[in-house]
């Protein structure tokens, strides 16, 4: 595509967008959202970029071997995070049975694990819907 | 001929069931009365202890990522395996000497 | 039946949707059919937010306004090349 218009008021509201996004992954758990909503967000932003500025700088500004790491580490994340009960002797997932710090209830790093799997599954859906977009884009250019 | 009477009895069968949803969803307990049946005790218990267990505010996180933590897991894997289909059935594998 | 001015206003919303999703069936042009999924997808997230969940409506407005929509504008464009 090849809008002046286009291109110049995008380069303006994208970042706002992704950090839009990532504010909602960040505060899913004292705030409406969370982290399935956040990660689209996110994925949308990279998505319009790549819409407007074409599929090949898309791909240099997410090769796919990031891409693969955000997939994969992101869906670890959450076992590693469920680990954390076994290893402490009590069932898997636990929260706060495993022994974990929930702190206070409205700051931001409260929550215990809760906080940290919700930014693990914002990270595998925002790669999740620019693999699938990728994908799908890939007979054009 | 033939084809009239069919679509008559479509619309029949059409017409008959909106009239037997119509229904049923007359039947149906107002929107948000406190005495519902689904307002009973499991509710009544995350809505009372869901702050406590889990230090969270936003019960729907504390229900999604706490309470209901392995079906969120299983969630996150279906949508890995999606992903993966996706991949493997769209993507244009580029083979060795392939000019396009 | 008593109603106050935020049912007038859901039954206007319904009846947004309902006339939404007739049209989708009886518009011919598909990427025209998708805008309208779009307008669809709108009034379903000012439902949400009328009954008190925002987190559907956050939902809603970013997977089914943005992300359906241009998925199914992608793949239209990528199915149209390859006839």
């Amino acid at each position: 595509m090849k809008d002046f218009i286009l291109k110049h008021i995008a380069a303006i509201i994208l970042p706002f967008i992704c950090i839009y996004g990532f504010y909602v992954i960040l505060h899913g758990h004292i705030s409406p959202g969370g982290s399935f909503a956040g990660g689209i967000i996110v994925g949308l932003s990279f998505i319009a970029f790549i819409t407007i500025y074409g599929s090949r700088k898309g791909h240099a500004q997410m090769p796919d071997k990031v891409l693969v790491f955000m997939e994969s580490y992101g869906t670890l994340w959450y076992g590693i995070m469920g680990m954390i009960g076994i290893f402490k002797g009590v069932p898997f997932l636990a929260n706060k049975l495993a022994g974990v710090n929930l702190g206070a209830p409205w700051a931001l790093s409260s929550g215990g694990l809760i906080s940290l799997i919700g930014i693990g599954v914002g990270i595998r859906v925002t790669s999740t819907i620019i693999t699938l977009f990728f994908t799908m884009m890939e007979d054009e250019s | 001929m033939n084809l009239k009477i069919k679509k008559l009895f479509a619309l029949a069968v059409i017409l008959m069931s909106v009239y037997m949803i119509i229904m049923v969803v007359a039947e149906l307990p107002p929107y948000g009365e406190p005495n519902n049946p689904v307002h009973n005790n499991v509710s009544e218990r995350y809505i009372n202890d869901a702050l406590h267990d889990t230090g969270v505010p936003n019960m729907v996180t504390a229900i999604v990522f706490d309470y209901r933590a392995y079906d969120t897991m299983f969630e996150a894997i279906v949508l890995f395996a999606a992903t993966l289909a996706v991949v493997i059935t769209l993507k244009r594998w580029k083979k060795a000497g392939d000019n396009k | 039946m008593n109603f106050i001015a935020a049912d007038y206003g859901t039954m206007v919303l319904l009846l947004i949707l309902v006339a939404a999703s007739l049209a989708m069936y009886f518009i011919k042009d598909l990427l025209h059919a998708v805008v309208v999924f779009g307008a669809y997808s709108l009034t379903m997230a000012l439902l949400w937010l009328q009954m008190n969940t925002p987190d559907l409506a956050i939902t809603e407005a970013a997977s089914g306004i943005c992300m359906t929509v241009l998925m199914m504008i992608v793949i239209l464009r990528t199915s149209r090349k390859g006839e």
